[in-house]
């Protein structure tokens, strides 16, 4: 009874003790956790944006981000202006829309989900060749400064202590609450966005009101590679550009999950919830697994989610029908 | 004119329900049998038996595991390499409790530990399905490999975190460890996958087998027509994850001869998935094809550049081999989205009429 | 594709597996060399294998190749995966390899146990299994100029220097992988010795770039010290963390995998103070890193991105790396007579290196690095190690040579090997006088 008792303290009472104890560190924690959320989430929305319209499944996103990073800064290193080598990359990730779309997606029309979604792993390996060949494998550092961002830092002092906050970070919320407000506007007041919302609802009305579906991938292919070029610089910003990022872009997958495969706003939603809740629980609950629960902790998160709710947050529910 | 059943008269219940019912097919499993028993070992260098045969096997057999799941039951997994971790710790496990155990038997408990496991992380399936339900197995996948470091237990508090194979006796003769000969860990790998894979063509036909494809096929659909789901998904991923595990055993003892985290990590699950792939969701054949495309084809880029003096570095092979791997899994997707095992049903086709195409 | 291209590949097959070239011609010297230009650590792969190619090249250019035999580097790409690196072997073993450079704790533990029975030494130059130095247990393993182990007992020295290490708090943030966790033994052995407090921050493969958790713990745990096993993207990340949370840098030491340019430069200014652990030479001013870059660089000869590159920190590690193999494939040319040598000659020229200050001076490697000195029972030469400052744009050399504490680690050592060999009675050792 006695052991019980103290494992129910120092798993349910004793984390919360500590947040209590050092507030302003409690405050570090989440706003680190809410900056890595936000880069999940940037991910998150260029899967969401693709699967919306043409119900792929994109599992290249991971690499995209990679990529479009390694272009801009590999650009600058053959001593391209910055702001020309980013214009460039927007342009070589808008011609690299046109060619999946092209060459892939139009020869896969109307395949099963499972099958866009290997298309795109073989998408993956090609970009993770052609990106390593061109580009080679060593780690590049992000020209954070000569896009004009600053790389200082500012101290807030509150509860007796101090929270940091890295202006890059605080870049990147703005930056993603920026992009989601466009996206947004973009969904429901143009055309195109409109259009895109009819894809996304039924491919065939779509089709016979006079949409054309290949102009549309391209657009959403075009705008997750401008998200995905996006992630690259803030999370470049952070560590470094290179391949290993690549496995971090998995974690948007759980992600996906949480906020369900076609909501925007649950994209968000499930980053900040995997992110923050991950940092609390490495942080808070970590040391007794001895650490690095952060590697499972998004999927597992979402796998006990899922056993509740299927559909996702703000998933539709579906109902199958023989 | 040679591959023809004509003249081939079933006359009990027994032949018509034979595995390989034309006899040609029966000449040619036993043709490749032999090839593979007596002549590989008798002709085949150390290299070509260590390097490309008994990876070859051992991605067969994780293939047909996966296969399994995903081509017969329809459940799609990216976990497949933790499955492989769980079995080749169990057997590592095993082997250094019961050192005296024979290790071949130590080999085929292991796959039961791997199969326990794969039920546990198969239970949401229940509730999941497809692309949520891939995503859910890397839930398994990350969950495993960080039980991996952080068991201690698990790789018996080896300071360096590997597993290392202890020398393991067959017939007087050492079929793990360095001592072991390329050819003897060959023919004893060869014989567990040969065994095992008649084992799943016999399953697979079975009342089991087809409740698998019921299910693969519409779900709903066979839950109405008695079929329970509970029973049949778990029990795939029961089966597949069994072999998966005894994979995974056979990959550390008989071939790399230690591991660590990263030989079950995420890229592995990967690798085995594109096997599936490429050689055909729902073949058992398939599998086979696939895992010697996948795992054949860097091997060979790899050796170009110095069979031909080229001088270019093995890095750009590698590179280049990622690339063309992946054109080739987009080709294969767009051409032909059953993979070489229907390639081969074609070709077995065109071989019936041959050399007389439009005689019928 | 159809029956035919598939016959056709079966032809290559089987072409390939009957006709791989078995000897190689009369007077060369065979080394295959395990790189990883690609993958999560290519960073530090790809410098190394420069470093390594370009100083056999250079004798090749130079000197017509080592006592006139030319050396054959062939690399293998292992993308620091153990199954690769295992193919590499078996694909290369059969060429008449003198010696392995695994450049991956896993693909060395994979190698161990095969070293003795093809009869070919496995050198993993200060990585590997760290109980490979006892020479008696593995007599086809070396780890000059010295282990892990050592290494860390080297830096807690410095520690004790500079301010004490008795009850101090020392954080240790590591890759949670073999090679990370290799010196958590002789850690916890010595914080009871020694009398100071440990504190463990795994980082896992995947989170390589994601490290703000562990470095908040950091924050909140308040260590004196922090000392890190990391690799690859791991390194700048960390050095950024810590640049982020105000850890004073100067009180964070890499080892010698996590002080390299290629971390670094990434970090700049930012990283200004960072302590680092190393063992070779920096910079280009050796007459032996110039005489490669006369003798193969400028000849457009090398594979390094810019001429700058060469003298680096991995740089210089992969061609020191090249320079203990040329010494030691030397002495076993003086022993056998012949041009031409085989692995077991080359396990008798590794275990009779003798590499000291004047022989270094004659290579033109004067202060590049400890001196080095086998024997039968030595397989690691309890070398020393110095820091290193990163001073926002370069490294700088700020300590002497730091001794190991051999009478602490070399016990330890011995224990881990007997463990190593209790499990596997078909292990061979040998006896030393």
């Amino acid at each position: 009874m006695e052991g019980l008792l103290t494992g129910l303290d120092t798993f349910l009472i004793a984390p919360f003790r500590d947040m209590a104890s050092l507030p302003d560190f409690l405050l570090q924690v989440v706003w680190e956790g809410f900056v890595s959320g936000i880069l999940y989430a940037l991910i998150a929305l260029g899967f969401v944006l693709i699967y919306k319209a043409s119900a792929v499944f994109n599992f290249a996103q991971g690499i995209m981000v990679v990529f479009s990073a390694l272009v801009l800064v590999s650009l600058f290193d053959l001593g391209v202006p910055a702001w020309l080598a980013l214009i460039i990359t927007i342009g070589v990730m808008g011609l690299l829309a046109l060619t999946i779309e092209r060459v892939v997606l139009r020869k896969l029309v109307n395949q099963h989900e499972a099958i866009l979604l290997m298309a795109t792993i073989g998408l993956t390996l090609v970009l993770k060749g052609a990106g390593q060949l061109v580009f080679g494998g060593e780690p590049k550092s992000m020209i954070t400064e000569e896009l004009g961002l600053s790389t200082g830092s500012t101290d807030w002092e509150v509860f007796g202590g101090f929270v940091i906050f890295q202006h890059i970070d605080i870049a990147a919320a703005v930056i993603a609450i920026i992009m989601v407000a466009a996206l947004a506007l973009f969904f429901s007041r143009t055309r195109i966005g409109r259009a895109l919302r009819a894809v996304a609802d039924d491919h065939q009305a779509a089709l016979s009101v006079g949409i054309s579906l290949n102009q549309i991938w391209a657009i959403v292919w075009f705008a997750s590679g401008i998200v995905a070029l996006v992630t690259g610089i803030m999370w470049g910003a952070r560590s470094d550009v290179s391949f290993a990022l690549e496995i971090i872009a998995l974690k948007a997958l759980a992600v996906l999950i949480l906020g369900g495969f076609t909501s925007v706003p649950g994209a968000i939603v499930g980053g900040l919830i995997v992110g923050i809740g991950e940092k609390l629980f490495e942080v808070y609950w970590g040391p007794m697994f001895g650490g690095g629960v952060e590697a499972w902790f998004a999927y597992v998160l979402a796998l006990i989610f899922l056993l509740f709710r299927p559909q996702g947050m703000f998933g539709e529910r579906h109902i199958e029908r023989v | 004119m040679l591959y023809r059943e004509a003249g081939q008269f079933k006359t009990t219940y027994a032949d018509d329900q034979a595995l390989l019912p034309i006899a040609q097919d029966r000449i040619g499993l036993l043709l490749i049998l032999i090839v593979a028993f007596v002549a590989m070992p008798m002709f085949a260098s150390e290299f070509f038996l260590s390097s490309i045969m008994i990876p070859f096997l051992v991605f067969s057999l994780a293939a047909i595991g996966l296969n399994i799941l995903m081509g017969f039951a329809g459940q799609l997994s990216l976990g497949t390499g933790a499955f492989m971790g769980v079995g080749a710790y169990s057997c590592y496990k095993m082997t250094t409790i019961f050192p005296d155990l024979n290790i071949l038997i130590v080999l085929l408990l292991s796959g039961l530990f791997s199969a326990a496991i794969g039920v546990v992380f198969g239970l949401p399936s229940l509730r999941i399905k497809g692309l949520y339900l891939a995503i859910t197995t890397l839930a398994a996948q990350f969950f495993l490999e960080w039980c991996f470091i952080r068991i201690e237990w698990l790789y018996n508090y080896n300071d360096s975190g590997a597993i290392e194979v202890p020398q393991r006796m067959l017939f007087g003769l050492a079929i793990t460890g360095p001592h072991a000969t390329p050819i003897t860990r060959y023919l004893v790998i060869l014989s567990v996958v040969a065994v095992m894979t008649l084992v799943a063509a016999n399953v697979l036909r079975g009342r089991i087998g087809r409740s698998w494809m019921m299910i693969r096929d519409m779900d709903i659909a066979a839950e109405l027509m008695g079929i329970r789901p509970l029973f049949s998904k778990l029990s795939a991923f029961a089966f597949s994850s069994y072999y998966c595990g005894v994979a995974g055993a056979l990959m550390v003892f008989f071939w790399l001869g230690s591991a660590e985290v990263e030989s079950f990590d995420i890229n592995h699950s990967f690798l085995i998935l594109f096997m599936v792939i490429i050689g055909g969701m729902g073949s058992l054949t398939g599998c086979f094809m696939g895992a010697a495309f996948i795992w054949v084809l860097p091997v060979i880029l790899r050796a170009i550049p110095t069979a031909f003096e080229l001088d270019i570095l093995a890095a750009t092979m590698e590179h280049i081999s990622s690339i063309v791997i992946g054109v080739l899994i987009i080709f294969f997707l767009i051409v032909e989205p059953h993979g070489l095992a229907r390639l081969w049903r074609v070709g077995k086709e065109k071989l019936r009429t041959w050399p007389f195409p439009y005689a019928n | 594709m159809n029956i035919k291209k598939l016959g056709a590949i079966a032809v290559a097959l089987a072409t390939f597996g009957v006709g791989m070239p078995v000897a190689q011609a009369e007077d060369t010297l065979f080394i295959p060399s395990l790189t990883y230009r690609t993958g999560p650590f290519a960073g530090g792969g790809i410098p190394f294998a420069d470093g390594f190619a370009d100083y056999f090249n250079m004798l090749n250019e130079r000197d017509g190749g080592i006592g006139g035999a030319k050396v054959v580097v062939e690399e293998c790409e292992t993308a620091y995966n153990t199954q690769k690196g295992v193919e590499c072997y078996e694909a290369t073993k059969g060429k008449g390899a003198l010696v392995y450079n695994p450049l991956s704790t896993g693909i060395t533990l994979a190698l161990i146990p095969k070293a003795p029975v093809d009869e070919i030494p496995v050198f993993s130059m200060g990585y590997g299994l760290s109980a490979a130095a006892i020479g008696e247990k593995f007599p086809w393993t070396f780890v000059y100029p010295t282990t892990y182990w050592n290494q860390l007992s080297s830096i807690l020295k410095y520690i004790d220097a500079n301010g004490g290490v008795k009850d101090k708090k020392i954080g240790f943030i590591y890759l949670d992988v073999g090679y990370g966790k290799e010196p958590l033994p002789l850690l916890e052995n010595l914080s009871e010795s020694m009398g100071f407090e440990v504190a463990k921050y795994p980082v896992g493969v995947k989170e390589m770039q994601n490290q703000s958790a562990q470095w908040l713990n950091v924050r909140k745990d308040r260590p004196d010290w922090m000392i890190m096993w990391g690799w690859g993207a791991m390194n700048p990340t960390a050095v950024k963390e810590a640049a982020k949370i105000r850890y004073p840098l100067d009180r964070f030491i890499g080892n010698w995998w996590a002080g390299s340019h290629n971390d670094l430069n990434s970090v700049g200014k930012s990283g200004k103070g960072y302590l680092a652990a190393n063992f070779s030479g920096i910079g280009q001013e050796y007459p032996a890193v110039q005489d490669i870059i006369t003798h193969v660089v400028d000849k457009g000869n090398s594979k390094v991105a810019s001429k700058d590159d060469v003298g680096n920190v991995l740089y210089n590690r992969g061609m020191y790396n090249a320079v203990v193999l040329a010494e030691a494939i030397m002495v076993a040319q003086a022993k056998t007579g012949t041009k031409s040598i085989t692995g077991a000659d080359m396990r008798y020229g590794l275990e009779n290196i003798n590499l000291d200050d004047a022989r270094l001076k004659e290579l033109g490697l004067e202060g590049f690095t400890g001196a080095l000195k086998g024997s039968c029972a030595d397989h690691e030469g309890a070398g020393s190690v110095f820091l290193q400052q990163w001073t926002g744009d370069d490294w700088e050399k700020v300590s002497d040579l730091i001794e190991p504490m051999n009478d602490v680690v070399r016990p330890l050592l011995e224990e881990a090997a007997d463990k190593y060999v209790s499990d596997k009675p078909d292990f061979k050792g040998q006896a030393c006088g």
